[in-house]
């Protein structure tokens, strides 16, 4: 392509393999990243009259063959954000920079080495593949169109690319039909690989999938990030698997990251009541677990991204939250007693220990009242 | 507030063993591709104010058993053999009359997806008020109230108000507290609770479980859950049956379960789930394979095309001889009791750990 030609330094990927990256070295940095999606309303004449904030204020790095684990809530923006990085949206402010280069509004012709370097896997294994292709012409897509021969021609090189995976490498000729969602899902791996990408967004990859089959994609995965030095942008819900997954996390509520850090941190020595009230209410397959009296019980869902709350997002549902929440946001920054490179945007943070939630917060009514008729008849 | 317990909910001689049992039940569905064995013979027991979780994955029939004890199965294409007996009365023959009179009254459902389970050209209010009016013979305006006063009990804030909402005006979390509200509203002796918050977020999750396990307590009522979370089963079940390929294979209590399964089935969910605890870099221990397709269901033990241990028991008894799920605790496995304590003992606990 002679548009390739035209673009800056970085040679093109399928002539010269570009050099590893040194480990850890920032791969993908993302800053004050934002996206509203305009809501228009009004007769006759539709006007914008206001904004889904579905990710207002981002920042985080991804490391070269790091896994980054984005966790929160459904409607806390971690997919649009995973979509902004790979720039199937367009920012609304912010800066992505990748390897050094801004990309936040790049053109296509600016995006399109880049693009075979940012791969996406997608959530939904029976969605995301065209049923009217073959497994082979699925894959090989992207080689063709960054106009990619590998020594051996593509056919080849595709049926490593799925005996790499997991597939019989028979099975080239398939129809995406024919296989299981977990197979599928294989497929989508093996199409995200086939440009060799130094970053994949992996957008809930295993959520669809049953749980025996999920361990099988984890893996394969996390063998993947270890072999190839794929850094991973890793979005789910389940914090378990987040945790299982990623060397470092974040955790984000309301189109806002509350709580970055080394796994660790965010795992054993959370700060943020949010981060806490996830960890609770994430159930362990633990029987023991049932009755101890950890747990943090909030009250309601997540408040609209259209009207967020003022100062903290999270005030509305927190059990700290005090006047200062409302006024002031709190910023994202390396509070007292957190270790380097562990941020959280909170006034008034928990104990860095497991233990700060061992009293009931139970903020719900509707339990509260429950309990206290339950606990009075006991009494009785 | 009117008091949750009926008078006539005093057992009665004939139900004096299990509230529900279901004694070998088969469900059968005719498609064009053949027969598909969705439920082959099952059975377990339910006692009041208990809860059954049903363990399993996509397609192991968890889904249609409950349908079957509810009735809501498709009788043309769908053949139903066994027993399943609620309170002494039998209803694998029952006629579609008497179900229709049990169904919300005695028996009620709570949705999976409450987006599409409730119906989004009536308000929440008088989809709550309905089966109320059926089965109580009550007035719109005293079955409205009852609608408010189950909607406070579920926590949705001002009821008075919330009662004439549709469902869209409802988030996630709230429709599935009105559908809770909904299924409670006659008082059941039995909840069936279809995967009731793998739709919803864990913060939330948490919530509408504490709330049943509550209501509950508060009600006595009998709750089935049917989930592939083993999470959720951990937190609210006391008696657990997981199923496979239509089949139990393994029954016991939630401490069973968890913590000394028997079937090689249960070992391999329990190693593919990543716990919190859990040491971090060991990689996860999946099942291999995928499912059996129902429509042919390989022979002899369904789970044998993913076993570890089929050279362990020997021969050929694995692939021909359908090993037999005991009374009570138990599994559905030709390894000897010996066998599976020592391989669990020493190759899957210290994974699991």
């Amino acid at each position: 392509m002679s548009e390739q030609q035209t673009l800056d330094q970085q040679p093109s990927p399928q002539k010269v393999p570009t050099p590893r990256d040194e480990p850890g070295s920032p791969l993908l940095e993302v800053s004050g990243l934002q996206k509203y999606f305009p809501i228009r309303g009004g007769f006759p004449i539709k006007r914008h009259i206001g904004d889904v904030r579905a990710v207002d204020g981002v920042d985080f790095t991804v490391g070269a063959g790091e896994a980054l684990g984005v966790v929160g809530e459904s409607g806390c923006g971690k997919s649009t954000t995973g979509r902004l990085v790979t720039r199937l949206l367009e920012p609304t402010a912010g800066r992505i920079t990748y390897r050094g280069q801004d990309i936040t509004h790049a053109n296509r012709k600016e995006l399109a080495p880049i693009r075979s370097e940012i791969q996406m896997i997608f959530q939904d294994p029976y969605a995301s593949l065209n049923p009217r292709q073959t497994v082979g012409s699925i894959i090989t897509a992207p080689m063709e169109i960054n106009d990619i021969n590998p020594p051996g021609g593509r056919e080849k090189r595709t049926r490593e690319l799925l005996e790499i995976v997991g597939l019989n490498p028979e099975h080239y000729n398939r129809f995406p039909h024919e296989f299981s969602g977990g197979q599928r899902q294989r497929i989508g791996v093996a199409r995200a690989l086939a440009l060799e990408p130094k970053l994949i967004v992996a957008d809930e990859p295993v959520s669809a999938l049953d749980v025996s089959i999920q361990a099988q994609v984890v893996n394969l995965l996390q063998k993947l990030q270890k072999e190839l030095g794929i850094a991973f942008l890793f979005i789910a819900h389940d914090l378990a698997i987040v945790r299982h997954f990623s060397q470092r996390v974040a955790v984000m509520y309301l189109g806002k990251i509350v709580e970055v850090g080394a796994r660790d941190d965010i795992y054993q020595r959370p700060r943020h009541p949010y981060t806490h009230a996830l960890l609770s209410a994430s159930p362990e397959a633990d029987p023991d677990q049932r009755d101890s009296t950890q747990r943090i019980r909030l009250a309601g869902d997540v408040p609209s991204p259209i009207n967020p709350p003022s100062g903290c997002r999270f005030r509305t549902r927190c059990w700290k939250a005090q006047d200062k929440c409302a006024t002031e946001e709190p910023p994202l920054i390396q509070i007292e007693g957190n270790r380097e490179g562990h941020l959280t945007a909170c006034h008034f943070p928990q104990d860095p220990t497991l233990e700060a939630r061992e009293q009931d917060v139970i903020l719900d009514p509707a339990l509260a009242a429950l309990e206290e008729t339950q606990a009075e008849g006991k009494t009785l | 507030m009117t008091t949750l317990t009926k008078p006539e909910a005093e057992p009665t001689p004939q139900e004096s063993e299990h509230f529900l049992s279901v004694r070998d039940l088969y469900v059968q569905f005719a498609t064009e591709d053949g027969v598909v064995k969705a439920v082959d013979g099952l059975s377990f027991d339910l006692d009041r104010g208990k809860t059954l979780g049903i363990v399993g994955e996509s397609g192991s029939g968890k889904s249609v058993t409950n349908l079957a004890i509810l009735g809501l199965h498709n009788p043309r294409n769908t053949t139903v053999a066994g027993e399943i007996v609620l309170g002494g009365q039998e209803l694998t023959g029952a006629s579609p009359r008497t179900l229709e009179k049990l169904r919300g009254k005695k028996m009620a459902m709570i949705f999976q997806d409450s987006l599409t389970a409730l119906s989004p050209y009536y308000t929440v209010g008088r989809q709550i008020a309905e089966p109320y009016m059926k089965h109580n013979g009550a007035s719109k305006k005293e079955a409205k109230n009852r609608a408010i006063e189950m909607l406070a009990k579920v926590g949705i804030p001002q009821p008075q108000t919330r009662v004439d909402d549709y469902p869209h005006q409802f988030s996630g979390g709230m429709r599935q507290r009105a559908m809770i509200a909904m299924a409670l509203v006659c008082d059941p002796d039995l909840v069936i609770a279809d995967e009731p918050t793998t739709a919803l977020d864990v913060t939330v999750q948490a919530q509408i479980l504490d709330l049943l396990k509550d209501l509950q307590q508060e009600t006595g009522t009998a709750i089935i859950l049917i989930t592939h979370d083993l999470g959720v089963i951990a937190n609210t079940a006391d008696d657990v049956v997981v199923m496979y390929a239509g089949r139990a294979v393994e029954r016991g209590t939630v401490r069973d379960i968890l913590k000394t399964p028997e079937h090689p089935y249960a070992w391999g969910l329990l190693g593919s789930i990543p716990r919190l605890s859990a040491d971090v870099d060991v990689p996860l221990a999946p099942i291999p394979g995928s499912p059996p397709s129902l429509l042919n269901p390989p022979p002899g033990c369904p789970f044998h095309t993913r076993c570890a241990f089929t050279d362990t028991v020997g021969g050929d008894r694995c692939r021909t001889a359908r090993p037999q799920l005991p009374a009570g605790r138990g599994s559905a496995c030709h390894l000897t009791q010996d066998q599976k304590r020592d391989i669990f003992i020493e190759q899957i606990q210290p994974r699991l750990r």
